[in-house]
């Protein structure tokens, strides 16, 4: 079982800038972690710090319980893989793969056979010799991969390593990193501000906003039960209705809006009285049906391929969208018409306003 | 060439390549050739020149083989020329990654200024200053005497003291080559070395350097040419015992009163020059248009 990492309320104060505010969470053993956020929100800066190149300006880092805040990158079990990768451009590949090995003492033999090893679990045999120039944008990236995992990390750090591949390769490139941490059990910490990538790949997902750890959670519980609006907003596609909490009764809020009365499940913190907002996603609004019911008029309706996004405007002015799946384009309002949408109460959530 | 024409015309066009031509021709092989046909011609009185005597010989170039303090001092000149370069490195070295790598803006303008500024006064007055600086009775020993590291003064005059100058006035030579090469190295290489455990000295042994390869090799053949070429600073702090050969060179000219040996010894320096520069960029594995950038 590979080490744990666990942030005890770390901070991170550049000048008189607060990049990361009171952060703590535990990464387990062999898990999957990512850090979800929008660009600035602090989550590099977190990774770093991590990794040891930054000093947290207070709080401490444990990777498997030792604390190693005091230690420089090259003495913690970490290895990371930056977002341009930064391989040696004047090293052959196999040189790359074995640097760690290098800067260990390893003796030159050992550390090309520990290379070509490497690269037979990349799939990328018998490239040792070539130069990193010489390779396209995936096999660089499964190098870089290689390089990290050359040193055998408990922990391997990833600063948004897709994020320079095209779309086709992304997703190709999620399978196998998914595929290789399962396979090589090390912990994986991966920063992106990419949200399917997280969801699709993660068994936890930290969201992070303005240097603040908004919700950590398994991707299924960030996308249904958010705690904060930022992280109901940022994490998939969501309507947001202004309401008023009319009453709470076995975890469903009532809510005065707009459109009438309606109901979702009460998120944390909610009281009566109190203004708050019902978020609910895309696919819950159905045309037909639902204990809910809503009227917009369809402005356009956007084909995704496997989905088309109705966008509607309801009589107050608030923006509406659903989704409708493409089997079903058929039947669908057509552009121009005042069409109903109705969802259940399981599908909306209610969070009080912040 | 074309592109030239298409975009100055055909007249403008015309008067920069003959300008250019005229500068190659007059200023670059003219004298050089000159310089060649006298080195290969005996020293003759006037009445002589043209007659039955002046045939082409290596006789000059032969003589400074056969003549030992001579060649002691061209080889001499050669390596510690070289050693010049070696010292400049080991001082821009740090100082140029410094700047490229960690240095704050208004920091690097700083530094740069402070670098310049010395420059902007002659060659020969900054050499001076060393004159002054390095002097039996200057301010350095009396300055170490009254620190208590040295108990009598130290005779700064000669091999230590062109040194010192030497390295002084090529430093900006050595440093911006080497600051260019290093501020395109990303940063991130580093920290990924760092990350993979190497130290210190291997990042720079294995990461930085082979990176500013070309900055370095360009850095020490500007060095070294200047250096094998220099005559002020040998001049002023060398020594009996620290001559250069540009000085045997001037000596030839303007006090031996013969130019066709004076222009033999230079020749064989030309090449030298020429050849050590052609080895080291070879050994480098970096191609002449690179330092020419």
């Amino acid at each position: 079982m590979s080490h744990s990492v666990e942030l005890d309320h770390v901070g991170v104060t550049f000048g008189t800038t607060r990049a990361v505010d009171d952060v703590s969470f535990t990464v387990e053993g062999g898990e999957f972690f990512s850090i979800l956020g929008p660009s600035g929100c602090g989550k590099t800066t977190l990774l770093r710090v991590i990794a040891g190149f930054l000093n947290p300006t207070e709080g401490r880092i444990l990777i498997g319980e030792k604390d190693m805040t005091p230690l420089g990158p090259n003495q913690r079990p970490t290895a990371m893989i930056f977002q341009s990768l930064a391989l040696f451009p004047l090293m052959p590949v196999w040189e790359n793969i074995a640097f760690g090995l290098e800067a260990r003492g390893v003796s030159k033999a050992e550390r090309r056979m520990k290379a070509d090893e490497l690269l037979k679990l990349i799939a990328l045999d018998g490239y040792g010799d070539r130069m990193p120039g010489e390779l396209s944008g995936g096999q660089r990236q499964r190098v870089a991969i290689a390089r990290a995992l050359a040193v055998e990390p408990q922990v391997l750090l990833l600063d948004e390593p897709l994020s320079a591949l095209d779309l086709k390769l992304r997703q190709h490139m999620r399978a196998e990193l998914r595929a290789l941490q399962k396979r090589t059990g090390v912990t994986f910490i991966y920063i992106t501000h990419d949200q399917s990538e997280a969801l699709a790949m993660s068994d936890r997902v930290a969201v992070m906003s303005a240097g603040v750890v908004q919700q950590v959670g398994a991707p299924r519980e960030l996308y249904d039960n958010p705690a904060t609006p930022f992280v109901a907003t940022f994490v998939g596609e969501t309507n947001a209705l202004s309401c008023t909490v009319k009453g709470i009764d076995n975890g469903i809020a009532t809510v005065e809006t707009a459109h009438g009365t309606l109901t979702g499940r009460a998120g944390d913190g909610l009281s009566g009285g109190a203004a708050a907002k019902l978020y609910v996603r895309p696919e819950a609004l159905k045309p037909k049906g639902g204990v809910n019911r809503l009227a917009a008029t369809i402005e356009r309706i956007d084909f995704e391929g496997a989905f088309a996004l109705a966008h509607g405007v309801a009589e107050d002015g608030t923006p509406l969208v659903a989704s409708i799946a493409s089997t079903e384009l058929a039947t669908a309002p057509a552009i121009g018409e005042k069409s109903g949408f109705g969802f259940e109460s399981a599908n909306a959530v209610v969070l009080p306003d912040v | 060439m074309s592109e030239l024409y298409r975009r100055f015309g055909g007249g403008l066009g015309t008067v920069f390549l003959a300008l250019v031509g005229v500068w190659l021709a007059g200023m670059v092989l003219a004298p050089n050739v000159m310089m060649i046909d006298y080195a290969l011609r005996p020293n003759l009185p006037p009445s002589q020149i043209g007659g039955p005597n002046d045939v082409y010989s290596l006789d000059n170039i032969l003589y400074l083989a056969n003549e030992g303090v001579h060649r002691a001092i061209f080889f001499k000149t050669v390596w510690a020329s070289a050693l010049v370069a070696f010292v400049t490195f080991l001082v821009c070295y740090p100082m140029a990654f410094w700047l490229a790598q960690h240095a704050t803006v208004n920091q690097t303008a700083v530094v740069l200024l402070a670098l310049t500024i010395p420059f902007w006064i002659n060659e020969v007055l900054r050499t001076l200053a060393w004159y002054i600086l390095l002097a039996f009775r200057g301010p350095l020993n009396a300055f170490l005497l009254s620190l208590g590291i040295i108990d009598e003064p130290v005779r700064w005059y000669g091999d230590g003291g062109v040194l010192a100058g030497m390295t002084y006035a090529y430093i900006l030579f050595m440093l911006f080559p080497i600051y260019n090469a290093i501020e395109s190295l990303d940063k991130s290489q580093i920290e990924a070395a760092r990350d993979l455990g190497a130290s210190t000295w291997r990042i720079h042994w294995r990461v930085v350097i082979p990176h500013a390869k070309a900055g370095i090799a360009t850095g020490c053949v500007f060095t070294f040419m200047l250096a094998a070429g220099s005559y002020v600073a040998p001049a002023l702090l060398g020594a009996p015992g620290s001559r250069w050969f540009t000085e045997i060179i001037y000596n030839w000219f303007f006090e031996g009163g013969d130019w066709n040996r004076g222009a033999a010894y230079a020749l064989v320096l030309l090449v030298l020059c020429l050849a050590v520069v052609l080895v080291t960029l070879r050994i480098a594995r970096v191609s002449l248009t690179e330092v020419a950038k």
